[in-house]
């Protein structure tokens, strides 16, 4: 092989022994592969890629814990990444997020190497911000339900519910939820993108609150307003979110 | 909204209707009550067409007291009553008009000469009414019948549909592709296992055939079928997959709709077992009292329980409750009131009540 030394290095995650049986037995005829570890949920999965840092991954998409598109919004590295399920619906939603290939199972030997190939001729390319794009990517009409924040090698689930509100911070954003704040790296704008309008709004540049949770608003000082939540958080109002505010207080109340 | 009054059309021919009885009243009160033309002219198309409308209130009295389930006292009361009010105003009315005529100088006398038409007035006004009061009946019965008829079709268009919807959820595609994803793995871990895989698989899939086409089938039957489903899913989920049966003896030669249960116990993996790593269970109770075949088998109740665990930090997968939609369509539309079906989570576990009327399976000849 023209590879090199260097080893091509991957990590299976599937939650059934024997789907993950098939993947290593297809790489069985590739020594240029080596197989790091295999990872039965999404928790595993984070948390080895974070340890590991493997060229490739081989990612089922309904797991326990945290499905493939979690997982892959977590990571957020370049790592060439080719879903196998046995679901077709998602093979748009999966380029959306630069995966290399999308297998069906059963997964055909021949399919098996195209992609294998494909991966090959990812690795060393410049790859595109994939957090970014696996958190904007869902299909339309549908909002997130929950949101994923890795800390460390740690992985938060927070349910969109139980979000206060949301606050830009350089190159971050805190989630504010039951008293604590976790920073996610992602922008305001992408948080924005995947939450449902009907219960979250943008009141300013650099926040986003629950509507659930405003119990008042009140004026502050010459031209803006601060909203004050249920736990007595206060967060500046903007102008044009103040409007866009009242517009919706006032929808609700008639 | 009074369906007379909702169209141009009906209310057209009911003003139609009411000129023969104007035509009556004109010659009862120029023969016995003594008015001149002109002044029959000025009194009797205001006052009939005023009547007309009058009338219609009948139907709210009609509504009121369903002609099927009223008492006949209650019926006599209500619209004689109604007959006497409706009329008492009318005649009053007339009075007012009368007075109102005799201020010219043609009708001067009108309101005195018309004195003592006023009890004819009053008997014709009561018949018209209980006249109209029989009219509503009518129409009551008419719109009565058209909807029963509609609804008959919405029910047998429902029916049909929902057993479409069961033949085609006989198999889940998704669950024939991780099925089969599985063999092609055991081919070469465990040729045997392989083999077995299909013996299963195709045992499942053999029990499915044709089960869209029967009504009902012993509970017996269904319960082969989910233990068949499971074998299968066992091989994939290893010891992940967990099953508790208890069936009381008695309930297995109930009839119940094919893939009645094997769908709860689909939902109860796809949504339960597979999101949890350390595996998961599915709880399949049946319980029964009253006796089948017996003299008082109306009488007895079939319980169907399924529980499952799941994982509620896991957001709901689309297609969750579509299974769970079509299994209680399926009972609404056999069993009506007759069946109850209750799903509900709790916490970590998932639970799904499905309570039939015992029934005998009829033994095809």
């Amino acid at each position: 092989m023209s590879q090199g030394a260097q080893k091509i290095t991957a990590i299976i995650v599937d939650d059934e022994e024997l789907a993950r049986a098939v993947i290593r037995e297809m790489l069985r005829s590739h020594p240029e592969i080596e197989v790091l570890g295999e990872c039965a949920n999404g928790f595993e999965a984070v948390k080895m890629v974070s340890e590991r840092k493997p060229d490739l991954l081989f990612l089922d998409i309904q797991m326990p814990k945290l499905d493939g598109f979690e997982v892959l919004e977590l990571i957020g590295s370049d790592i060439a990444t080719v879903f196998v399920t046995a679901y077709d619906q998602h093979a748009l939603r999966a380029f959306e997020v630069h995966a290399v290939d999308y297998l069906l199972k059963p997964v055909a030997p021949d399919r098996f190497e195209a992609a294998l190939e494909r991966a090959k001729q990812r690795l060393g390319a410049p790859a595109p911000p994939v957090a970014e794009l696996a958190s904007a990517a869902r299909e339309p009409g549908h909002f997130a339900e929950r949101l994923v924040v890795k800390d460390g090698t740690r992985v938060h689930i927070i349910p969109v519910a139980k979000l206060d509100y949301v606050e830009a911070q350089d190159d971050y954003v805190a989630l504010a939820s039951l008293g604590k704040k976790h920073l996610k790296q992602q922008t305001i704008s992408g948080v924005e993108a995947v939450l449902d309008p009907k219960n979250f709004l943008r009141i300013h540049r650099s926040y986003i609150v629950n509507l659930e949770r405003v119990s008042k608003v009140e004026p502050y000082g010459k031209d803006s307003h601060v909203a004050i939540l249920s736990d007595g958080a206060r967060l500046p109002v903007s102008r044009a979110g103040y409007a866009r505010l009242r517009a919706v207080l006032e929808g609700q109340a008639s | 909204m009074h369906p007379i009054l909702g169209s141009l059309r009906q209310l057209s021919l009911y003003l139609a209707a009411w000129s023969p009885l104007a035509v009556i009243l004109f010659y009862i009160l120029k023969t016995a009550g003594g008015l001149s033309w002109v002044q029959a002219f000025a009194m009797i198309p205001l006052l009939c067409l005023v009547y007309a409308f009058m009338c219609l209130s009948a139907w709210y009295s009609c509504r009121g007291t369903p002609l099927a389930t009223s008492s006949l006292s209650r019926l006599a009361l209500t619209h004689g009553a109604g007959a006497l009010v409706i009329s008492g105003i009318w005649v009053a009315m007339a009075k007012g008009w009368a007075s109102a005529l005799a201020s010219i100088e043609a009708f001067r006398g009108l309101d005195q000469q018309f004195v003592p038409d006023y009890p004819l007035l009053f008997a014709s006004g009561v018949m018209i009414y209980l006249l109209a009061v029989a009219l509503h009946y009518v129409l009551l019965s008419i719109e009565f019948s058209r909807e029963m008829e509609k609804r008959e079709i919405q029910a047998r268009v429902l029916a049909r549909d929902s057993e479409l919807k069961a033949l085609k959820a006989q198999v889940n595609p998704h669950f024939l592709f991780n099925s089969l994803n599985s063999i092609s793995a055991l081919t070469s871990i465990d040729a045997g296992r392989a083999r077995e895989m299909c013996i299963l698989l195709a045992d499942f899939l053999r029990k499915t055939l044709g089960l869209g086409e029967k009504g009902v089938i012993p509970l017996r039957e269904e319960l082969e079928l989910v233990r068949s489903f499971l074998s299968v899913e066992k091989v994939r989920f290893g010891a992940r997959i967990s099953v508790e049966e208890s069936v009381v003896p008695g309930a297995l030669d109930c009839a119940v709709p094919p893939l009645l249960l094997q769908p709860l116990v689909e939902n109860a993996v796809a949504h339960g077992i597979s999101n949890l790593t350390e595996g998961g269970w599915i709880r399949v109770g049946v319980d029964c009292n009253g006796r089948v075949g017996g003299d008082d088998s109306q009488a007895g109740e079939l319980r169907i329980e399924v529980e499952n665990n799941f994982d509620p930090e896991m957001p709901r997968r689309r297609g969750h409750g579509v299974g769970l939609a079509n299994v209680r369509q399926r009972l609404a539309t056999r069993y009506g009131d007759r069946a109850r079906f209750e799903a509900r989570a709790d916490g970590d576990r998932f639970r799904v009540e499905i309570t039939l009327p015992v029934e005998k399976i009829e033994v095809a000849a």
